[in-house]
């Protein structure tokens, strides 16, 4: 792998940009490998990335059904926060938000982390009570979070309709400083180049059909479209699939797969400075660096893999983001997407060991995934190397929904669900 | 937006007009202080979330407000039948535009 450096560009220029290589190789795959990793986005590739770096297990395949990135990774809202309420997302989201931080030098590769910082409104007295808990909950857990006036809040993103005869008047405010953006597409490309770099296979275009267990239970390997894979450990990181997976290996989920859309505007000056989201009114946007509003709406009601979702989703998304941003009432959308997510019925992820022996699975990120990226794939690497979880992820078992010890995060997605 | 057929209406409405109400044919145990945590999983939190036909309910909120149960393929989001709450699962479905929807 070449380095990326100043030094570099100034070299291609000079020779007509010839010496530039793949980021990533796509090898044919091996019969065997150590392990397994089904899901090439950002979470699977960091879980690979991960393996390899810390662990010293180069001996990975990463399969992938379409293309690298192109699920869940490339079709998010980019946004990073950690102030979640229970100790326990706190931990895991918190161990994401330091990775963050300082990943572009980590990978060599610009990952645009951006801490905007992202400030989450207050519309009601309700609102203030539970943002506020929220304040307090996270500070007592060392992640900065803060109490904004209205005219802080005013101060802090200017496009914002504070007066007090609007239709959902801002109250006050919580601000996550650190919390912003970065771009999806580089994090997941990221991962891969230097994952690739370090002998680590990305095979894209090959579906896995089946899960193959021996006798005594334990996992042999995957059955795929290009042929049989073998490996004594697989990790399913497959987002809205999962459940899809889970279930050739045997193993039911508590999981649904929902579509959530998302959509942007057309380019505009610099006019949004941070992340807006407001729970109440069911909105968020941000404007990405080519100009763009990226603005997420909700989930549709029912279960579905269309990867589309309802016009009215949309429009209802669109109505609140006019009645606080009366500015983009006549801004012109381009384009919207949907991507399918897996949900958990209490909101939180489930990453770790499964009743199967040598079979992990990482997923049940529903509507809020992107930001635990690394955070995610660093646990779920020691998980799968030492066979045993992480303290971070240890809580996030599947078992919990037996036991009753549940992981209640209604915030996970900052929006009513 | 979905169209939806009421079987009790007997009419196809917006979905606006209708509130997914999740997997259908779950039975609720009459003893439930006697289920065993397993089965309360079971049938609390295990969904079989699956991608092709799904066996669903639905309440028609704000028309006749009942529920009722759909059968619904995930991947077109096709609706295949609808039929009125306590009917038994069908057992043949029928066959929509050439495609034998059986599993």
């Amino acid at each position: 792998m070449k380095k990326y450096s100043v030094f570099a560009i100034a070299r291609e220029a000079m020779r007509g940009h010839k010496g530039w290589e793949e980021q990533w190789s796509s090898p044919e795959p091996k019969k065997e490998y150590d392990v397994i990793i089904v899901g090439a986005g950002g979470h699977g590739l960091a879980t690979a990335y991960y393996l390899a770096t810390v662990h010293g297990i180069t001996n990975v395949a990463v399969l992938e059904k379409g293309w690298l990135g192109g699920g869940n990774t490339g079709r998010n809202t980019t946004i990073i926060r950690s102030n979640y309420l229970y100790d326990e997302s706190a931990g895991i989201y918190d161990h994401a938000l330091k990775l963050w931080d300082g990943l572009s030098q980590e990978l060599n590769y610009n990952v645009m982390y951006s801490a905007r910082g992202v400030m989450m409104l207050a519309h009601n007295v309700h609102d203030i009570q539970v943002l506020k808990r929220h304040v307090h909950a996270n500070r007592l857990n060392g992640i900065d979070n803060e109490w904004l006036t209205p005219e802080q809040a005013k101060e802090f993103c200017p496009p914002l309709n504070t007066s007090k005869d609007a239709r959902y008047p801002v109250v006050g405010a919580a601000l996550q400083r650190r919390g912003g953006t970065a771009r999806h597409d580089a994090v997941a490309w990221g991962y891969a180049r230097g994952a690739s770099a370090r002998g680590v296979h990305i095979i894209q275009n090959c579906e896995v059909t089946g899960v193959k267990r021996a006798a005594n239970g334990a996992v042999m390997g995957v059955d795929t479209t290009r042929g049989f894979i073998g490996a004594k450990k697989v990790g399913v990181v497959a987002a809205g699939h999962s459940s899809v997976i889970m279930n050739m290996a045997g193993v039911r989920m508590p999981l649904e797969s929902y579509p959530l859309q998302a959509l942007v505007s057309e380019p505009v000056k610099p006019v949004v400075p941070c992340v807006v989201m407001s729970n109440t009114v069911h909105a968020y946007i941000s404007q990405s660096d080519k100009g763009e509003l990226v603005i997420g709406a909700g989930t549709d009601q029912y279960v579905s893999y269309s990867q589309t979702g309802g016009l009215h989703i949309l429009q209802h998304t669109l109505d609140a983001i006019c009645e606080m941003f009366p500015i983009f009432t006549r801004m012109k959308m381009l384009r919207s997407w949907g991507g399918i997510v897996d949900v958990t019925p209490d909101r939180s992820p489930i990453l770790a060991k499964t009743p199967v022996p040598g079979l992990y699975v990482n997923c049940g990120w529903g509507t809020g995934g992107f930001k635990a990226t690394p955070g995610s794939g660093h646990v779920f690497a020691h998980t799968i190397a030492k066979d045993d979880p992480h303290p971070i992820n240890a809580p996030f078992t599947i078992e919990r929904f037996r036991t009753g010890r549940l992981i209640d995060e209604a915030a996970a997605a900052a929006v009513a669900h | 937006m979905l169209l939806i057929r009421c079987p009790y209406c007997e009419e196809e409405r917006p979905e606006l007009e209708f509130r997914n109400a999740g997997e259908a044919h779950i039975a609720r145990s009459a003893n439930m202080a006697g289920e065993s945590d397993d089965d309360f999983e079971k049938f609390f939190f295990i969904r079989s979330n699956p991608k092709g036909i799904i066996y669903e309910r639905w309440r028609h909120m704000h028309g006749c407000a009942r529920f009722f149960n759909a059968v619904r393929d995930t991947v077109t989001d096709k609706f295949i039948m609808t039929y009125r709450a306590g009917e038994p699962k069908p057992s043949k479905l029928p066959i929509i535009s050439n495609e034998v929807v059986a599993k």
